[in-house]
């Protein structure tokens, strides 16, 4: 856990985490980049039901990865590069909390060990 | 302490982070090893930490708990996966409301590599958020163009993050 950060944000990165912790998830975040393909040509990709991919795309709208837009007929899926981003930020603060500890690790390998017989 | 190299990946959600230090790596393994050890460094100072169980096997859990500026515990668990001094460690972290049971699924998996050279040890750690728990295997049809667009990927965070 990152202390500091509020219930929200923290319930929105695991929101976003648990998003992409599935491959195709994230394989249709990669395809949706230029916004051109719909549910259907997505579902098409995949060795799996519409329903099934229809589903994957709900969780990464619910997480604001990807936004659905009306072209014709059509739906079209979108990834919100504003919410990767997010997640790079995220990682960031990983990042910040984990150079804190390894700089204390220093700090630890630098003294004796507490009750060292030497 | 140096860090010599990290790495943020958002899709793949994984953070890894290559520092190298100035001991050997029996020496570097002892602060994980040692819950005295690891308390003085895991917490940041206005969240020290107090290891509570610590048993490095594997299967084993590692508990604690951080203590707030408001006297606030914050309790979390290591499942741990593998285990092979001083080599390697990797394991589960979770969050816990109180010190009862861990049965919450794991926030974070996390890797530990040593790798000693010339009385120096680098550091790599590995943290995936979210792990799904059963590995993974992509597609060799899928990697293909994955690697494609990490690329696109990485063009857009760079014109859109300084």
């Amino acid at each position: 856990m990152v202390v500091g950060r509020t219930a929200t944000e923290e319930r929105r990165a695991d929101l976003i985490f648990r998003a992409l912790a599935d491959r195709t998830r994230r394989d249709v975040i990669r395809r949706a980049m230029s916004g051109t393909l719909s549910v259907s040509a997505l579902a098409r990709l995949y060795p799996m039901s519409t329903t099934a991919v229809q589903k994957h795309v709900a969780v990464l709208e619910e997480a604001g990865l990807v936004h659905l837009r009306r072209h014709g007929r059509q739906q079209l899926v979108q990834t919100e590069i504003d919410t990767v981003a997010k997640a790079q930020a995220l990682l960031a603060e990983f990042e910040q909390l984990w150079r804190g500890r390894l700089d204390r690790i220093g700090d630890v390998l630098a003294q004796p060990i507490d009750g060292d017989r030497a | 302490m140096t860090v010599i190299a990290v790495d943020r990946d958002p899709i793949a959600r994984t953070l890894t982070i290559v520092a190298e230090f100035d001991k050997p790596a029996e020496r570097v393994w002892q602060v994980w090893a040692d819950p005295r050890q690891l308390e003085r460094w895991w917490g940041p100072p206005t969240y020290p930490a107090t290891v509570v169980d610590h048993d490095l096997s594997e299967g084993g859990r590692v508990t604690y708990y951080m203590t707030g500026p408001e006297g606030e515990r914050l309790h979390a668990w290591w499942r741990i996966i593998s285990v092979d001094p001083p080599r390697s460690l990797a394991f589960e972290e979770g969050n816990a409301y109180d010190s009862g049971p861990h049965d919450d699924p794991p926030t974070t998996s996390i890797k530990v590599r040593l790798v000693e050279t010339h009385e120096k040890t680098t550091m790599t750690i590995t943290c995936r958020f979210a792990p799904t728990p059963d590995g993974e295997v992509p597609g060799a049809g899928t990697e293909k163009g994955m690697r494609l667009a990490v690329g696109q990927i990485d063009a857009i965070l760079t014109t859109t993050w300084p």
